[in-house]
This record gives C-alpha cells, sequence and structure tokens, in this order.
C-alpha cells in the first residue's frame, strides 16, 4: 500500500497566514499524543485531499486540518497540542 | 494576514527546455528571506482561480522577485506560468511566506544546501543573499538532477562569481553523467554527503530541499551521519517538479 502523497508544513503558511497573524510553521510543537517535539514546519501536508491535512512525522497523529471555501477558512486544531511561538524581542 | 499583491512580469529567462525563471515586479514587496515562498494565484475571466506555491529564487532586492517554475504534466498553474504568461501580463502572489526554511544571513556557521531537481530554486537565493550581504560563511552545495541538461543557473551556481568565494557546489546525475565525468549517473548517496559536505562536528546548518523521497532519503541519512536533527531543515515538494 502507498501512502499518500505529502509534502511539510511549510505549505501550510500561506493558507494560515489568512486567520493568524503569526508564522506557525516556524513555531515548536509538542504533540499532543506521542510526546514528540518539533517544529510545526515538519509536520506532514497531504494536499491530495479537498483541503490540508497536517500530521505528526512521529506518529501520525492527525494534528491539523485546514479547508478554504470561497467565504470561509475552516480549521480543526484538535490535535495541535502544544506550540510555542517565540515573540520577536 | 499577507495581503495578495499584482505582479507584473517583467523579464524572463529558460533554465532548460521546461523550466522558466519569472522576473516579477511586485509593488509594495516588503522582503524576504532567503528560503521563503510565495503562493502564486490565477484568476480566469470566469472568475475561476487556481494557486500554487513557489520559492523565490532571487536575493532579498527591493520590489522584484524571481521564481523559477518547472513545468509539470497536467498542472493548470505551471503550465500557464512556463508556456503562456508573457511580459507585462499580470498574476497575484502571496507573501513571503515560511519562517522556518530560512537562512539567516547575518549567522557564520558553515552551511550544507542539499537540492533534488527544482529543489535547487531556494537553495540558489541562499546562494544568491550571501553574495548580496558579503557573508563569508561556508557554503557547500549539493545538487541531485537527472541530466546535465536539467541544470538550473547553469552559468551561475558552481561558476565562480565574484562574491561565491567559498562556495563549493558538487552535481550528482542520477541518470546521465557528462561524458568526461569520473562519476557514472547515480543517486546522492550518505557517502557523497559525508564526503562533500561538512562534518557533523563543524554544527553547520543543513537545508533540504526537492521531491518528498528525495528530502527524506537525503534528510535520513545527514542525521545517521551525526548531523543534530534540530540543524537539518526541509522542503518538501511531493513527487511533482512544480510547487517549490
Amino acid at each position: 500500500m502507498t501512502e499518500p502523497e505529502h509534502v511539510d508544513a511549510n505549505a501550510l503558511a500561506g493558507p494560515l497566514s489568512e486567520i493568524l497573524s503569526v508564522d506557525l510553521t516556524a513555531a515548536e510543537r509538542r504533540c499532543s499524543v506521542c510526546g514528540a517535539c518539533g517544529v510545526f514546519a515538519e509536520l506532514h501536508v497531504t494536499v491530495d485531499g479537498p483541503g490540508l491535512v497536517a500530521s505528526c512525522p512521529v506518529c501520525r497523529t492527525l494534528v491539523l486540518r485546514l479547508v478554504r471555501t470561497p467565504d470561509s477558512v475552516w480549521v480543526d486544531l484538535g490535535g495541535t497540542g502544544v506550540v510555542r511561538v517565540r515573540l520577536e524581542t | 494576514m499577507v495581503a495578495w499583491r499584482p505582479a507584473t512580469l517583467a523579464a524572463d529567462r529558460w533554465e532548460t527546455d521546461s523550466a522558466r525563471t519569472l522576473v516579477l515586479d511586485v509593488p509594495g514587496w516588503p522582503g524576504h528571506r532567503a528560503g521563503q515562498h510565495v503562493d502564486v494565484r490565477l484568476t480566469a475571466e470566469d472568475g475561476y482561480t487556481a494557486q500554487r506555491g513557489y520559492s523565490v529564487a532571487s536575493a532579498d532586492e527591493g520590489e522584484r522577485i524571481e521564481l523559477t517554475v518547472q513545468r509539470v504534466e497536467g498542472g493548470e498553474v505551471s503550465s500557464y506560468l512556463v508556456d503562456v504568461f508573457a511580459p507585462g501580463d499580470a498574476v497575484e502572489v502571496r507573501g513571503p511566506l515560511g519562517g522556518w526554511f530560512v537562512w539567516d544571513a547575518a549567522s557564520p556557521d558553515p552551511v550544507v544546501l542539499v537540492g533534488g531537481g527544482s529543489g535547487v530554486v531556494p537553495l540558489m537565493a541562499m546562494v544568491r543573499e550571501r553574495r548580496r550581504v558579503g557573508s563569508r560563511a561556508l557554503f557547500r552545495v549539493l545538487y541531485s538532477v537527472r541530466m546535465p541538461e536539467d541544470r538550473y543557473y547553469r552559468g551561475e551556481l558552481g561558476a565562480h562569481r565574484p562574491g561565491d568565494g567559498g562556495v563549493d557546489l558538487f552535481v550528482a546525475y542520477t541518470r546521465r553523467a557528462p561524458e568526461a565525468s569520473p562519476r557514472g549517473p547515480g543517486r546522492l548517496g550518505a557517502a557523497e554527503l559525508n564526503t562533500h559536505g561538512f562534518p557533523a562536528e563543524f554544527a553547520p546548518v543543513c537545508f533540504v530541499c526537492g521531491p518528498t523521497g528525495f528530502v527524506e532519503t537525503a534528510s535520513d541519512a545527514l542525521v545517521a551521519l551525526g548531523h543534530d536533527p534540530r540543524r537539518v531543515r526541509t522542503e518538501r515538494f511531493g513527487s511533482g517538479g512544480g510547487a517549490r
């Protein structure tokens, strides 16, 4: 069985910029399920479907889903876990 | 929110038979860091839109940016940008995007750049930015490409331009090598990443960009060679050659 094609969460930077004022892709994260620590940009993102689905590169837990419709952005942050956004000092 | 801005084609260059560099004038462009990308949006007369992400290939130089777009079979955005988009035409761009796959031009740390196919584009931006700011950081570039005609930036990358002292290029041809090449065609392997990169003890920052399979193999090899996974930054663009 082949896995669905994935890219990484660098590809979320544009879609997320429509609703967030910070760049989440450079933020550190800790997985809500396996506890793996890394950077948001390292998430695997599947782009074959109608939206974008991001999963943990270690345990494959679904982290985030995003769908853009003509007038809305739908976002499911259900598996996001802990995110640390460093502020410019 | 990052705004969509109109971008007008000012000039273009063919890099290969199927890849074209677009020089875009983007009024209001806020500047970018080497490695960042943009989303490009096309809008048809009937209102239908399509968008795709592309790495910026140029250094940070005012309101003009360059993208290199590879034509992908069946890719509606790349086909338009490579074959139809003409000087004076406009698209919309949103960016700069992404704060992770970015080279810090103020850092003196050595840098290993590993590019597969069109994954060389953001790496070229880093080499150009290094030249622009007069950085002395040591760069080693490993470029995996199918055959000589597929190489981007042939007259520039590895051509020892002024300001590029300290940038070394190794090209791994995967299907057909030039006749004079002592290295036959073959994939870029761990031994070559070891020989032509920097040792892990030098603690370089590594940037790996290309098709997903290439990136996974190369980044795994770098980690196996002892590089700190936190210093191996990756950008995967799937199996096609079109996006970033």
